[in-house]
């Protein structure tokens, strides 16, 4: 603590009640519970909302939930759905973006080790050239991936919504500049007078000096490739493949204006929210989203 | 992309130290074995398709042979009448001009609520601030389709608990602020986690200084934290508009609910009917191809004012 901040302490107690100290600072408290409840309300409405029956949906107050086993009942149409194809396309997302996200941390993190500890033939040139990729907008380029890969007949499998995601710039940029700050030239010049190859450098020091930065990737492409839309959305015209995103998305096209089907698209909804929220928010402490404004702290 | 690099240092307006001397020489093919996955995957997944559209959108199909014009088209030079047709047809502008009224309403939005929420988690003596920043948080996990359908209920007169059967979320001018929350909604949590770090990141002695010369806490946020974000807020802007231009997948969800939304609502909405719906993929890789260019040229630019601004705000 600084003088500064004991002289604060001080003043404060001499002046005024020791409780003065603690009192809550209302405006910003107001700010940030209004803020949350504008983030949380239509997730807790459709929590509310799949306890109900369709009917219950349009009869009942909003906020009330219903309890006629509208849960159980809402919950065994959607998985029962179509052959119990839902349940296929939450197996589609976790095969997409857990094999994907991996992968591409994999490449993403060697690539990034490569061009922040070695200096080789042309390594400042590729590295231009990944910074400049990263302003290219990864989206837009999902109708010229759709429409070459279309030409080769490579279109509607899970590589081709795969493959396309393997390469992140912006994950090559991100452990490239870890590597970079995490990595000591000191430790791997020890390592390296103690016999060891410089594969050996990479996969005992390397990657695990590096593993805040490719927890962080993984888990940012994760969430990039489970949310993805418009590329599943080009690439494949078979159901049995689609992930989550695009499976919901036929849903609301086919039950379309009809308010009959509604409950079904909301357990939908929820099934497809609360695994991943629970799993993301318990990871949190793992993120190190201080990485993707470029703040390294070793 | 310098604004990334120097974020958090620049501040001192010095330039960035570089923490090793970026590895030296070694005779080892290593490196190169390392980075050559991702040098064939950008090759193959980028680079590739970008030149593929860029060839499509030069050529158009011509039938030609039989006598009555009935032997098989074929790929012919078409100079630049793709881009010509794309910038002649009124709905590429229209298209462009509701994107661009979505991008007014939504990054201003964006950009003010994620940094107000910052400064509010970072103020003394706020409250229930862990489980404030979580639930702001929140949305991020969600889809940007799911996100669509959970306010697309919210929306509808049906369903709505935010007074649906009043307001006519899905009206002509309703519906871009209908889209702009979705999309808002989504982000603001990670925006807000990119500048709280900013801010805490700042040396303390400055705002103790500054206390002790008698600020208020609404001084020290607005006239001392907030120009020492300045970087952070720019990469969030960038960020946002970029976010803007590849606006997809809310009006694409919202769509069925919405009459307001047509088939070339957003120019990406636009790019694909025409591709896959009307499979005019040449005029698809046009339209592609000058959205990306747009895209690039307006995160340059970007950049470039908010560094300019920085060195205004340095100075």
């Amino acid at each position: 603590m600084s003088v500064a901040s004991v002289l604060r302490v001080r003043s404060q107690s001499a002046n005024s009640t020791p409780a003065r100290g603690r009192r809550t600072n209302l405006v910003p408290t107001i700010i940030l519970i209004v803020g949350a409840l504008y983030c949380v309300l239509p997730v807790i409405w459709i929590v509310i909302a799949s306890t109900k029956t369709n009917d219950e949906l349009f009869s009942t107050p909003t906020f009330l939930p219903g309890f006629h086993g509208g849960f159980v009942s809402n919950l065994e149409a959607l998985f029962s759905y179509n052959n119990g194809i839902f349940g296929r396309w939450v197996l589609n997302s976790v095969i997409y973006a857990v094999g994907g996200g991996l992968l591409s941390t994999v490449i993403a993190g060697a690539a990034g080790y490569a061009l922040g500890k070695y200096r080789f033939t042309g390594s400042v040139w590729i590295f231009r050239t990944i910074v400049a990729a990263v302003l290219l907008p990864q989206i837009m380029l999902a109708i010229p991936q759709f429409l070459m890969l279309a030409k080769l007949g490579m279109t509607n499998n899970y590589a081709a919504v795969i493959l396309p995601q393997l390469v992140s710039p912006f994950a090559i940029y991100l452990c490239k500049i870890y590597a970079q700050a995490a990595v000591p030239d000191e430790l791997m010049e020890a390592a390296r007078i103690d016999g060891s190859s410089e594969w050996r450098i990479f996969w005992s020091v390397g990657s695990r000096l590096m593993m805040p930065a490719l927890v962080t990737v993984f888990l940012l492409q994760f969430i990039g490739i489970w949310n993805n839309f418009l590329l599943p959305f080009v690439m494949l015209n078979n159901d049995q493949l689609y992930p989550l995103t695009l499976g919901l998305y036929g849903l609301m096209i086919i039950t379309g204006g009809q308010a009959a089907q509604y409950s079904i698209v909301i357990a939908g909804v929820l099934v497809s929210i609360v695994p991943l929220a629970i799993l993301f928010l318990s990871l949190q402490r793992y993120w190190k989203i201080d990485l993707v404004s470029g703040g390294v702290k070793v | 992309m310098t604004t990334l690099t120097s974020a958090p240092r620049t501040r001192a307006g010095r330039a960035p130290t570089v923490g090793s001397r970026g590895g030296r020489r070694h005779r080892t093919v290593l490196p190169i074995i390392l980075v050559l996955p991702a040098i064939i995957l950008l090759l193959a997944f980028t680079v590739g398709p970008a030149i593929y559209a860029v060839i499509l959108s030069f050529l158009h199909l011509k039938i030609s042979g039989g006598l009555l014009g009935t032997g098989t088209p074929h790929e012919v030079w078409a100079g630049f009448s793709n881009y010509i047709d794309t910038l002649a047809d009124s709905e590429f502008w229209l298209s462009l001009g509701r994107m661009l009224i979505i991008a007014a309403i939504g990054v201003p939005a964006t950009i003010v609520l994620s940094t107000l929420f910052a400064l509010c988690l970072d103020a003394k003596r706020a409250r229930l601030v862990g489980i404030a920043r979580l639930a702001i948080f929140l949305p991020y996990a969600v889809p940007g389709v799911v996100a669509s359908l959970l306010w697309g209920f919210m929306y509808l007169p049906a369903t709505s608990p935010i007074a649906g059967n009043v307001i006519d979320y899905f009206g002509s001018s309703g519906i871009f602020f209908s889209v702009a929350n979705v999309a808002v909604w989504g982000v603001v949590g990670f925006n807000m986690v990119i500048l709280y770090t900013a801010v805490r990141s700042l040396p303390p002695d400055v705002f103790e200084a500054a206390e002790i010369d008698g600020a208020s806490e609404l001084q020290i946020a607005l006239r001392i934290k907030l120009p020492l974000i300045t970087p952070a807020i720019t990469m969030v802007t960038l960020f946002s508009v970029i976010g803007a231009l590849q606006l997809f997948n809310e009006p694409t969800t919202l769509k069925p609910l919405a009459n307001a939304i047509t088939s070339t609502w957003v120019p990406l909405m636009r790019v694909y009917a025409q591709a896959n719906v009307n499979n005019d993929i040449y005029g698809g890789a046009a339209s592609s191809f000058i959205l990306i260019i747009m895209t690039v040229g307006l995160a340059v630019l970007v950049n470039v004012i908010g560094r300019r601004a920085f060195q205004r705000g340095a100075k």
